[in-house]
């Protein structure tokens, strides 16, 4: 069976909402839980959070501004990728993502091409 | 990776003591900023040890970088300032190498000056519960007015109302000077003892929230106790009476909710280390020649850890209500005091001086003569027990009448 790498990108709908300290932890713990059992199946390629501080935004013409934060409130709070047999195996692991307790928070998967012409 | 589990309420513990080091260093009127440094260092840490694993030491990756977006917004708002003349009011000094000192003991002194700050008596004790709960607690708006039975604009209003009254009336972080302890102590134990009893008594379902309530009240207390300075008698015997109350926290709530009276507690149930605590504190708190109504509702506490019904247990509780009720007045102490009188003269003589506090809006006070008449006169007892009922509000509570009523 062939395994695929796939990217979860966690979207949050506002980005700037405070959680209280106590819940900070309970999403974190989560977090390294959700990781640490796609691990276990030896099917965590790596990860990133996307710390929303100094973010910029470049535009067309080289305009660059805060963000991304304004006009969108949107953003990109980390991401992950995996391996996994099928689409439907990596949207099973992004089921999981504790990202999605917070309402209007999405995870999108995406499949990251490979370069031995199949795509 | 590292395997290692982080600190239960390892956030919530940091939250606080970052806060009170950050405004001891900027004054207390940029709390906000202090509170906002400190969730944004629990994001950066939500963004990375999720990825990297948790640091060695998680403290002291947290300190550095709540230092670092300490002096990052200094450095943003100086600039701020320069252009605009106007900003952020915080005295950065010269060479701009602002120290932020995170010592364990700058880290105590901050926050036991914090405890002083918001228990200000310029604040009104519902705002100086709210704003202990924040800033010397950590705890967040939702649980705030979860604990309250309220909602967040509610909570969030009055925490705005709190921090711009610190502000305006000049607040300082400092330990008041010694001879002014005593008098400065007593709007902190009052708001301590009303922080533990929203914990004890609150009707809120969450028993977690409850619990840690209680025990924030008491690391509070415990805080003071630890200073040479504030260990007076009044704060022992504060936190001996918070003992002895939580030895009983797992017995005094039912499986539904329901408040399970002190006689039908199952006393097994009771944690005898608590207990035990309560006693050291009581006998610490009995030097001196002040008696305040700590003493007085710890040496009550402490006869109800006895679970046997002794004459002489009841006296002693008799007679403490007695002096209870003579420098401060409460229904419940009321209710209580006869309670106790029923125990040791008997419920002809009780029901008499209960019918005279004439407390009709109490439903506890019709609970009481219920309770007292059902030996006596069992149409007495249930007239009195409706009434109860209909003035009764929750619905475990009702239970628990309609339960009395039913065994008539």
């Amino acid at each position: 069976m062939s395994m695929d790498e796939y990217v979860l990108i966690f979207r949050h709908e506002d980005g700037q909402k405070v959680a209280s300290p106590e819940q900070m932890q309970i999403w974190m713990k989560q977090t390294m839980d959700w990781i640490g059992g796609i691990a276990a199946q030896n099917k965590f390629v790596s990860g990133t959070g996307l710390p929303f501080d100094g973010a910029k935004v470049v535009g067309h013409n080289g305009v660059v501004t805060n963000g991304p934060f304004g006009d969108i409130k949107e953003t990109i709070g980390g991401l992950i990728t995996v391996r996994a047999e099928s689409v439907d195996e990596a949207v099973e692991f992004a089921k999981g993502c504790p990202v999605l307790q917070g309402e209007g928070n999405t995870v999108e998967v995406r499949k990251v091409a490979k370069n031995d012409g199949t795509h | 990776m590292h395997n290692q589990d982080i600190i239960p309420h390892l956030f919530r513990t940091e939250f606080r003591k970052i806060v009170a080091v950050l405004c001891k260093a900027f004054g207390i009127e940029n709390v906000n900023m202090a509170e906002d440094i400190a969730s944004e260092t629990f994001l950066s840490a939500l963004e990375t040890w999720p990825y990297k694993g948790i640091p060695e030491n998680p403290q002291a990756w947290l300190y550095t970088v709540a230092k670092n977006k300490a002096k990052n917004l200094l450095a943003r708002n100086s600039l701020f300032a320069d252009k605009i003349q106007h900003g952020v009011k915080i005295s950065v000094p010269e060479n701009d190498e602002i120290e932020i000192d995170l010592s364990p003991q700058n880290i105590t002194d901050s926050q036991l000056q914090m405890l002083f700050a918001v228990c200000h008596p310029l604040l009104s004790t519902e705002a100086q519960i709210a704003l202990a709960l924040r800033i010397l607690c950590g705890f967040g708006i939702d649980e705030i007015a979860n604990a309250f039975l309220s909602n967040k604009e509610t909570i969030n209003k009055r925490l705005f109302r709190a921090k711009e009254k610190l502000r305006t009336a000049n607040i300082k972080l400092e330990f008041p000077p010694e001879s002014e302890v005593s008098q400065r102590l007593q709007p902190v134990l009052t708001t301590l003892y009303l922080l533990f009893n929203e914990g004890y008594y609150s009707e809120s379902k969450d028993t977690i929230l409850r619990n840690d309530m209680c025990l924030e009240a008491m690391r509070l207390t415990r805080m003071l106790i630890d200073n040479k300075q504030t260990s007076i008698p009044q704060v022992n015997a504060l936190l001996a009476l918070m003992c002895f109350h939580s030895s009983r926290f797992k017995a005094r709530k039912g499986a539904n909710g329901e408040i399970i009276l002190y006689q039908d507690q199952d006393e097994t149930l009771w944690n005898t280390e608590l207990i035990a605590n309560g006693i050291f504190y009581l006998n610490r708190a009995s030097v001196g020649n002040t008696i305040s109504r700590y003493h007085l509702e710890a040496g009550i506490a402490y006869w109800h850890t006895m679970k046997e019904d002794t004459e002489e247990k009841w006296e002693n509780i008799l007679q403490l209500f007695n002096q209870l009720l003579m420098i401060s007045y409460s229904p419940v102490a009321a209710l209580n005091r006869t309670y106790a009188l029923a125990k040791v003269r008997g419920n002809e003589i009780a029901i008499i001086e209960a019918e005279k506090l004439n407390l009709t809006n109490n439903r506890f006070y019709f609970t009481l003569l219920g309770e007292l008449y059902t030996p006596i006169d069992k149409n007495k007892a249930k007239q009195n027990l409706l009434r109860a009922l209909a003035i009764c509000t929750t619905q475990p509570d009702r239970q628990t009448i309609q339960q009395k009523i039913d065994k008539l």
